[in-house]
This record gives structure tokens, sequence and C-alpha cells, in this order.
């Protein structure tokens, strides 16, 4: 099987989600990263440390915002011109709009929130939890080409310690394509990994009591060595930022560790957090949903806990 | 302006949703409701609307028993509804949803088309891309806040890593997350008056849509197997009697999760 992976890139760098999908492509066949917009070709490159053969670039200014519609017409030239089995994206707001575009562009079946794939006969098959994480889907294509969206952390990118022969390649843009434009870009400051890219997660919700709260938290995460998430009742209260909310409405992560301090576990967050290895729950409630489906349950006070064991890990990394 | 909106209906969140072993589709027998996050894009199209007149249009694919839902937005204030209701197409994989969507729109020729965050069944997100490739226009997703004026709109996208504001000309797509607004209910004088308010039902052929383009016929992707998902295993429990923090840090280095 010849998977292309689209490699999204941000600030120079590579991200995580791409290559996860791009280590798991080449498990199972040919790996070739697309990365696109001006730069390409350099951080393309990269691509051969996580199992890539070949990596394509566009450097085309029209590929410079990270705007979905262009980003079609640049695949659906790549798939004609290499004639590759599938193609793979790492879910973010921009590859869920582009790998949807491609499939309507190539009336080619879409898979998402695909948290594994294995080829089977031959033929590829992906896993897909629905329902609320309640069912355990396997998931096939037809025929033609095969889109696959992975849910956000689910594959984890291994450095083979290739090198990828990097190709520049042209594309014709759709009249349609280019009409929107990208006016302005705000960047949230982010100290740390992102929730998508982060291991450790230290998400709160109401039973913080107060936006100052979140401040116990970031020195937890800190400590540990990972990011901030915060649940939907949070965020709509201005408690903290919409980039880390975690749920249905936000994102869905899946790191090595949850620790979910003041989180009742209301299915809208669940949703998007019981994907996580270890869920550890802090919450004073002992009839808290949370309970229902952590690993390790704490029925306790979080301003008594969450000080303590950021000193505990402090001193146990020092 | 003329704004079509997309709506679903949905499985009701207090129903146990389950899928029929034998069809391997979501089973949709009871009681159904209009998809939550549809309600945004709805209340949208109303404020866009009020201040620049207009007509908002309800466009759905979905079961005859689908129009309760769209009462509901037309009681919030929707002007009409159209409903592509089909045996044929049960079943439509993005593809073929797309399909009866863009077909369904393009005869309504609408100068904007607005879509809810999510469906709450069936959690892909990203209908409206391959609708506004379908129909060839710009689309902006995620938009927190949307702006329109005489022939473009202009919306802040939510993205990973802070906010992008993205401008487009109309006729356009734009999909509306769920941080946009608070949605109105419906007053008494709504829900009377979305009695009289016009119901359109379609069928695949009204719109000129081949039934073997649509359903399981049209679809590319394949149910192979429904399975439990993996165990959590064993669950701990800790009351705290103030050793909490050492014991979850003892956990956590057992496992080797740091």
């Amino acid at each position: 099987m010849k998977a292309l992976v689209f490699l999204e890139h941000y600030a120079g760098e590579l991200e995580k989600g791409g290559l996860g999908a791009l280590s798991k492509a080449a498990s199972l066949g040919e790996a070739v990263g697309v990365v696109l917009g001006p730069g390409a070709s350099e951080v393309a490159a990269r691509a051969g440390a996580y199992g890539a053969t070949k990596a394509y670039a566009c450097e085309d200014d029209v590929l410079a915002s990270p705007l979905p519609q262009p980003r079609v017409d640049a695949l659906a030239t790549l798939v004609q011109k290499t004639g590759a089995d599938a193609v793979l994206f790492a879910a973010s707001v921009l590859s869920a709009d582009v790998a949807a575009g491609l499939a309507a562009r190539l009336d080619a079946g879409l898979n998402w929130d695909v948290i594994d794939l294995s080829v089977n006969d031959g033929e590829l098959v992906g896993k897909r939890p629905a329902l609320g994480d309640t069912v355990l889907v396997d998931v096939g294509w037809k025929g033609g080409t095969k889109l696959a969206l992975i849910r956000s952390g689910a594959l984890d990118p291994v450095e083979s310690g290739g090198v990828a022969e990097v190709e520049l390649f042209e594309t014709s843009f759709s009249d349609f394509a280019t009409l929107a434009a990208l006016v302005e870009q705000t960047q949230e400051e982010v100290t740390g990994p992102s929730i998508e890219e982060a291991d450790i997660i230290v998400a709160g919700g109401r039973g913080l009591g107060s936006p100052e709260g979140f401040t116990m938290l970031e020195e937890l995460a800190a400590a540990l060595g990972g990011a901030v998430g915060a649940t939907r009742a949070v965020v709509d209260a201005g408690w903290y930022p919409y980039s880390t909310q975690v749920g249905q409405t936000g994102k869905t992560v899946s790191p090595k560790l949850y620790i979910a301090c003041g989180i009742s576990g209301a299915i809208q967050h669940k949703v998007g957090m019981q994907g996580a290895g270890t869920i550890i729950a802090i919450n004073k409630d002992p009839n808290a949903p949370i309970f229902d489906f952590c690993d390790i349950g704490v029925v306790g006070d979080l301003h008594q806990i969450v000080p303590k064991l950021t000193e505990l890990v402090r001193a146990s990394r020092a | 302006m003329k704004i079509a909106v997309c709506v679903k209906h949905v499985p009701d969140a207090t129903v146990h949703k389950r899928i029929d072993p034998e069809t391997k589709r979501l089973d949709r027998s009871g009681e159904s409701t209009l998809n939550p996050t549809d309600l945004n894009a709805v209340e949208e199209a109303l404020r866009i609307k009020e201040a620049h007149g207009g007509e908002v249009v309800l466009v759905s694919l979905g079961p005859a028993k689908a129009s309760d839902s769209l009462r509901k937005a037309l009681a919030m204030g929707a002007d009409r509804s159209v409903l592509v209701s089909d045996d044929a197409a049960a079943g439509s994989d993005l593809l073929g949803t797309a399909r009866v969507l863009a077909a369904a729109l393009e005869r309504e020729g609408a100068d904007l088309v607005l879509f809810g965050q999510a469906s709450s069944d069936g959690d892909g997100a990203v209908l409206w891309a391959a609708v506004a490739d379908r129909l060839r226009r710009p689309m902006i997703s995620q938009v927190a806040a949307l702006t329109v004026d005489a022939g473009s709109i202009t919306g802040k996208r939510q993205t990973e890593h802070g906010y992008d504001v993205i401008t487009a000309p109309l006729p356009a797509v734009a999909a509306v997350s769920d941080a946009i607004n608070e949605p109105r209910y419906p007053s008494l004088k709504g829900i009377m008056g979305a009695k009289s308010k016009p119901q359109e039902s379609l069928a695949l052929a009204d719109l000129g849509v081949a039934a073997e383009s649509v359903g399981e016929a049209g679809s590319q992707t394949t149910v192979l197997e429904l399975g439990p998902p993996p165990s959590r295993g064993n669950q701990i429990t800790i009351e705290d009697d103030g050793s909490a923090a050492q014991k979850i840090l003892d956990i956590v280095l057992e496992r080797r999760l740091l």
C-alpha cells in the first residue's frame, strides 16, 4: 500500500499528529509525506526520520495561508500524479476540511476519528470508536482512493532514522479555491506543549471554584512537562481559553496521562478524553460520573491534593 | 440576503444510542431532535436576516419525521424548510450526504450556506467542506464570530494555535462553532406560527440525484465489524487522607508515565 500523508507544519516544525500517521503508514507499506506552502521542501526533508521514503513539497505562494481549499487542489494533483492508494490526515481544524474537500473532489471514501490502521488480506482497515466511544467499529473502504482522518494523539511518531527524497511539484488551483483569504492571524500565548501534542494533560472543570484555580493546574502541568486542558463549562465561563477545550465541541485528545481536576465527567467532556492512556480523576463528589470511566479515582479536595502533588513531582524530578 | 442553514435530525441526547447489528447503521427508532449545535447556525442566520433582511431556509436530509425537528427551527424564526427524504438515501456516507445537500442547495441558490459545529450522532464535523467543494464555493469553518456585508463574509476561525480572520466573497459556505452565539428559545407565537410555515419535502428524483449514487450503494466507506471498546481494566479508588498526592505519584512512576 502506498499512502500519502498530509503533514502540517507550524513555525518551521512538522506537527506530531502527521508524523504519527506517517510512522503508521510506513509500518503498513510505502509512506510518502506531503508538505505544502513556502518553505515546504526544507521541512519535508525531516519526514524521512519518521518513515517516509519520499516527500513531496509544493512551495506555491497560494499555499502560504493555512486555508483548506487550495490544499485540496494540491493533494488531488498529487493523488493523480502518484497513484497513491490512500491519503492519511491527522485531525486538526485545517486537515479535517482538507480531507473532506478531497473526498468530494475525488469521490473517495473518508473515515474519520480513526485510532488505528491495519492491512487485512491486502485491504486497509481502520478502527474507529463511535457513539461516545461505547462501540469500537472496524471500518473499510470500497475502492478508489482511501482517505482517513486520524484522531488527535492516537498514533505516536516512531523515529526510524531514514532519509526521504524531497521532490517539488506544481499544481493549478480551482477558481473557487482561492477566493477565501486570510486577513489576520492571532496566536494565543502558549507555554509548553499544546494539548494535542502533550503526553500529559492536567485538565480543570467547575470544581476548581474560580479562574485562579488554573494557576495551580499550570504549575502541576509545568512540573510534569504537560499541558493544561479545560472543560466546556469553564471555557464558556471565560476562565480559560477555547484552544484548551477538551470535549465534543473542543479537542479530542489521547495523552498517555490525563489528570482531571474538579471535572464531573459530562458526556460532552468524556468523548474528548476517554482515549487517554491512564485517567486520574480528582473530585470531592464520590458520585461524579467521571469515577465510572477513570483508572484512578481520587475522592478528595483538589485544592489540597494538587499543590502537594506538584511539590512531590518537582522533588522526584530534581 | 438568502441564507440556507443545513440541519440534522438526530437521536435525542437522553436516548441510549446503539448501532443495529444487522444493518450496522445507527438505530434511529427512538426519540429524535434537532442536532444541538445546529441551533447556533439557525440563530446566526436569524441575526443576519434581522440585520440585513432576506430569507432563512432550512435544508435537511433525513427521514420523514425530521419535519418535527425542522418545525422547531421554524419556531425560532426560520421562514421555510426543505427536507430531502428518500429511502434510497438511508445509510449515505459523507459523499452521498454531500451530494444530496449540494443538489438541494444548488436549487435554492442561497447567498450564504451555514452549518453547525458537528452532529451529535456522526461526529464527523467535516460535511461543510465536502459540500463547499461540490458547490464550488469558498468556505470558512470553526467560525466563532461572523460579519456579513454587501458582497462578502468575514469569519473568525478558532484553530489549535489561536484565531484566524478569514474573508470570502458571497456566495459562500460557513460552519459556525457553538461559541458564536446563544440560540434563542422559540416564543409561543413562534411555535404557533411555525405550523403554517411552508415545509417542502423532496425525493431524490426531484433533485435529479441518482439513487445509486447515494445511500449504501453510493457509499465509498463500509462498516465491517462492531465490537466493544477496550476495557479500562481494574479501577483504583483512593479516599484522600492526606496521602493521596503521594499515592498518585507512586502510581504514575510505577506505570512509567513520567
